[in-house]
């Protein structure tokens, strides 16, 4: 083993560097050369993307700091998107933040900053190999969106949201590191490797494992947002800025995901007997109640919100359904399709947030659901794009959230699990009439306010595409369906 | 990638592909200002996707087994999904009859839809494509995925374009739809579980044990029952058709109906054999339930838009009737019944629509001595009512004709039953027709009626030939399906049961 190895972390070194520079880069540019700021922020962005392109096409797993980091193809196509979806967010954000005074102004360019520094933390959560990295990703991430809720701190809403988000998150991180402990304390060791290796000989004691592993599931449903560790996940949304809503609700899932998979698959394998159970109530309570409760919204994030619950329970269930004995194409299987269902989730969301800031304008949030009233005849275009992402929300072909939900309900089939399959249909039924509420309410109604829309070249291009690649990657869905399955593969056979 | 095509220019493609393509033009370019372009170009895509389906009539192989037309490509290797089309006599007709529909359809939508009229005329033609890749997928999941993707341009044309309760309709319409198209998602899953494939033709190999049958055997008939519909799934369909625009009611009644009875011939029979003999009591009787008591139904509604559509509630009945008597004579009754149906519903609800762009009322008690001063009309009218009662010479006979031989064939009073249908349907039908065209003329509005114009005579004109043609030299359209329809039979004659040792 070479612990000075540092080629696998060229991405994340690259990035420190480069988040570095550009604080300090931002210090110095007059007021009206901000965009160069955003330019630098996207340029490392591509740049990152580069490295981890280059790791991710050679699929090799490499590890590095004695076994602590790890880059392997799950992680590095995880990344990739990680990377998307902040570089659509920065892009969707960059108007909104600066008529909120979020951007420029007193603050420069720190917005840009914290962003890639809760980038830097995914990244260092993706690639963790041991307790003590995840924990640090985590942290690292979750302080940079602290800061980022907070940072339009004369806003009583959003500073209210900051402290729940602090207060709940620093509890969720607390849950996690006592449940880890726990681990040590039973397997006496805080390599993931050396955890699986443990707990597979049958030697540790069982009540101490379980007990860990117990704080460890709620600290992680906490993090994804699911019921019933899922109170902060709707105020949150709503009371954050919309831009840093999906700055928290964008990547970090894709995060998340990632330490899920490392910690329960990787880690606790052999415990899934365990773990599997908990996980199906979080699901089938996720669904249920993020479902139900979406109906009565009438403010849009808040909504989205609830179908975020409702969303990550599927996640959920694609992650229960992997333990079919020591099956591992199934179990690569099932990870693989809750993996593509994160995926999904996170292009279709950072869309539709994308729109509510499109009809946001200085001093007008376009938030609530009547918002979008008559949007069809203000715009057909973003009416139309809406209209996709909604439809891709609720699973219907021939959108993107059509083969995931797919994917997963497949793998939940296979384990044998009928009900189950039903039940999340028939909540999916539900999910569908709070989604095509939204299209009722662009395209049936009368338009409330006829404010002509304005838009950035650069943010509509993005835009087009992020809805384009909801539909090609919903009727084309083999490749990434076989990229996610051969990620997980690898991953599970290490 | 494995890809087959057995016919060069690939025909089905083209048949689902071109409509969608012309309908995102049409969507693309189609401002309000550009309306007459925009419907010229609507009405040369239905048209020149006409064309393609024309070679599926004329190069089809009356004599041949199993499908025709196949075109198979890998689509999702990971799933083992294939892009897999193919035509046998059973789904042959429907794919022509939903293009030529759909240029009705434009044609009818011409001077009366003034507004949005370039997103009208992209969801039809959309919808168009989508319904005939239903007809021609065999491939479990692209069928489902045609199958599930009509619910979007059918939900935004009835919200839209639709009367005053239109968004309950839309909601009715989508949320009745898709509760039942996800049982059979699970079922579609299941059945690809166990056979790792899924394509429709190994599913039918497939041995399956009565519990599993049964089980299949309901999911798929939550998803077709509701599309055809059946009793007591029906609800949503007068609602729907009340509110949709009359182009809206007359692709439903016309096209998207048929994919539910499709089904059911494509899926619920050769798949789950034995289920549908033990559940065929249960169907024949939801069927009869919906041709007697929907028929007496329809002899009391006001509106003509929901008497129409209580008679294809009616009419469906039938088609299910004979699908489940599982004789030659009653199945091909049945598809017969499907395709007649088509002509005749858009028929009624087009006419309607003439009568409703010039009164805006649909109350049948608005009008009387409609004849008066539409002549023209009126001929037409009563014709499609003589076909909708199933008048020897017209389309309505021969089906309805088929499946009570058929029924009589089963079972004597079933016969009985099913023959009442034509009573209700002759009283329904023509009592309608002489309280909205003769007698004499008690609405002032009616005073200033005017006759039909070229274009409506034109399209109602060709929908009565095509009537006519059908009820006169039914032959074409049953030499077709003879083949397939007894394959057919003879499959779903045969259990899957597994066997087991003694």
């Amino acid at each position: 083993m070479n612990t000075t190895n540092l080629i696998p972390l060229y991405a994340e070194v690259f990035l420190l560097i480069a988040t570095s520079a550009i604080l300090l880069i931002d210090m110095f540019l007059a007021e009206g050369k901000r965009a160069i700021t955003y330019m630098l922020t996207l340029a490392t962005l591509v740049g990152a993307a580069f490295f981890s392109f280059a790791d991710y096409t050679a699929g090799s797993t490499v590890y590095a700091f004695s076994n602590m980091f790890i880059s392997d193809p799950m992680g590095n196509l995880l990344k990739l998107f990680s990377y998307l979806t902040m570089a659509m967010t920065l892009v969707y954000a960059r108007q909104y933040s600066t008529d909120r005074g979020m951007l420029g102004g007193n603050l420069g360019g720190e917005f840009y900053v914290l962003a890639l520094f809760s980038l830097l933390g995914q990244m260092v959560m993706i690639s963790a190999n041991n307790f003590l990295t995840i924990y640090l990703g985590l942290e690292l991430m979750s302080l940079s969106l602290y800061a980022l809720v907070a940072l339009r701190r004369d806003d009583a809403r959003a500073t209210e949201a900051a402290m729940k988000y602090f207060i709940l998150g620093a509890l969720a991180s607390g849950f996690l590191l006592y449940g880890m402990s726990m681990l040590y304390g039973a397997t006496g060791t805080l390599d993931i490797t050396g955890v699986a290796a443990k707990i597979g000989s049958g030697t540790v004691n069982p009540t101490i494992l379980t007990f860990g592993l117990v704080f460890v599931v709620a600290g992680l449903a906490f993090k994804l947002g699911a019921v019933p560790f899922h109170m902060w996940v709707p105020d949150v949304y709503q009371g954050a800025p919309t831009g840093v809503t999906l700055l928290l609700g964008g990547a970090p899932k894709l995060a998340t995901f990632a330490i899920c998979v490392r910690l329960l698959v990787e880690g606790m394998r052999p415990a899934a007997g365990d773990w599997q159970q908990m996980l199906m109530i979080l699901a089938v309570l996720s669904l249920a109640i993020g479902n139900l409760t979406a109906i009565a919204q009438t403010n849009l994030k808040r909504m989205l919100a609830y179908s975020t619950i409702a969303q990550m329970g599927f996640v959920l269930l694609g992650l229960m359904a992997g333990v079919v004995g020591h099956d591992t194409t199934k179990g690569a299987a099932a990870y693989s399709s809750a993996m593509y269902y994160a995926i999904t989730y996170v292009l279709t969301t950072v869309g539709s947030f994308g729109l509510i800031m499109v009809l946001a304008r200085q001093g007008f949030e376009a938030e609530e659901i009547n918002d979008f009233k008559g949007l069809s005849k203000r715009s057909p275009a973003y009416a139309l794009l809406m209209s996709v992402l909604m439809f891709s929300l609720a699973g219907v072909p021939p959108m993107m959230g059509f083969a995931a939900k797919f994917a997963v309900l497949q793998s939940v089939l296979a384990t044998g699990a009928v009900w189950l399959t039903v039940f999340a249909v028939m909540f999916s039924l539900v999910g569908a009439f709070y989604y095509i509420r939204i299209v009722k309410v662009m395209w049936f109604d009368e338009p409330a306010d006829s404010t002509p829309l304005v838009v950035s070249s650069d943010k509509g291009i993005v835009l087009a595409l992020n809805g384009l690649a909801v539909v090609v990657l919903g009727m084309i869905p083999g490749p990434l369906l076989n990229a996610c399955m051969a990620a997980m593969q690898k991953t599970l056979v290490t | 990638m494995q890809s087959t095509i057995n016919t060069l220019p690939p025909y089905l493609s083209l048949s689902i592909w071109v409509p969608i393509v012309f309908g995102l033009i049409v969507l693309a370019i189609g401002r309000d200002t550009r309306a007459g372009m925009v419907r010229v170009l609507s009405l040369v895509g239905a048209l020149v996707s006409l064309v393609p389906t024309i070679p599926l009539m004329t190069q089809f192989d009356k004599a041949a087994h199993g499908m025709q037309f196949v075109e198979k490509a890998a689509w999702i290797e990971r799933f083992n999904i294939f892009y897999s089309l193919g035509i046998d006599g059973l789904s042959m007709w429907f794919i022509p009859l939903t293009a030529f529909i759909t240029v009705i359809v434009v044609i009818s939508a011409w001077e009366v839809i003034t507004e949005r009229v370039a997103q009208y005329m992209g969801a039809f033609l959309i919808l168009s494509g989508l319904m005939i890749g239903v007809f021609a997928a065999m491939d479990g999941l692209l069928f489902y995925f045609f199958f599930e993707a009509t619910l979007i341009p059918m939900y935004i044309i009835i919200g839209v374009w639709g009367g005053a309760n239109r968004i309950y309709a839309a909601f009715k319409f989508f949320l009745y739809t898709f509760f039942g198209s996800l049982l059979t998602l699970v079922a579609i899953i299941y059945l690809y579980n166990k056979s790792g494939s899924f394509d429709i033709l190994a599913w039918h190999k497939l041995p399956l044990t009565m519990g599993e049958q049964v089980a299949i055997f309901f999911a798929f008939f939550m998803a077709f029952a509701v599309k055809v519909p059946m009793f007591p799934v029906h609800t949503w369909l007068p609602d729907v058709h009340v509110e949709a625009p009359t182009g809206g009611s007359a692709v439903l009644a016309a096209i998207m109906l048929k994919l539910g009875a499709y089904g059911f011939l494509r899926f619920s029979l050769p798949i789950v054999p034995d289920a549908s003999h033990k559940l065929a009591p249960m169907v024949i009787v939801l069927s009869l339930i919906a041709v007697i008591y929907i028929g007496l139904v329809a002899l009391v509604q006001k509106d003509m838009k929901k008497l129409v559509a209580y008679s294809s509630i009616a009419h469906m009945g039938f088609v299910t009737l004979g699908f489940f008597m599982f004789n030659d004579m009653a199945v091909q009754g049945g598809i017969v019944q499907m395709v007649s149906h088509g002509f005749i519903s858009g028929a009624m609800f087009l006419c309607i629509g003439v009568l409703y762009d010039r009164m805006h009322s649909r109350q049948i008690a608005d009008y009387g001595g409609v004849v008066n001063k539409m002549p023209k009309f009126a001929a037409l009218f009563i014709l499609f009512s003589m076909a909708n009662c199933g008048l020897p010479a017209t389309s309505g006979f021969v089906g309805e004709f088929m499946v009570i031989l058929g029924a009589v064939q089963f079972n004597f009073v079933t016969g009985i039953l099913a023959a009442t249908a034509l009573i209700f349907g002759a009283a329904y039908s023509l009592w309608m027709a002489k309280r909205v065209i003769f007698g004499a003329i008690t609405n002032k509005h009616v005073e200033e009626l005017t006759d039909v114009n070229n274009r409506e005579f034109l399209m109602l004109g060709i929908l009565a030939i095509a009537v006519l043609v059908m009820g006169l030299y039914p032959a074409p359209f049953t030499d077709v399906m003879q083949v397939s329809v007894a394959d057919l039979l003879a499959h779903a004659a045969q259990s899957k049961l597994p066997v087991v040792a003694p």
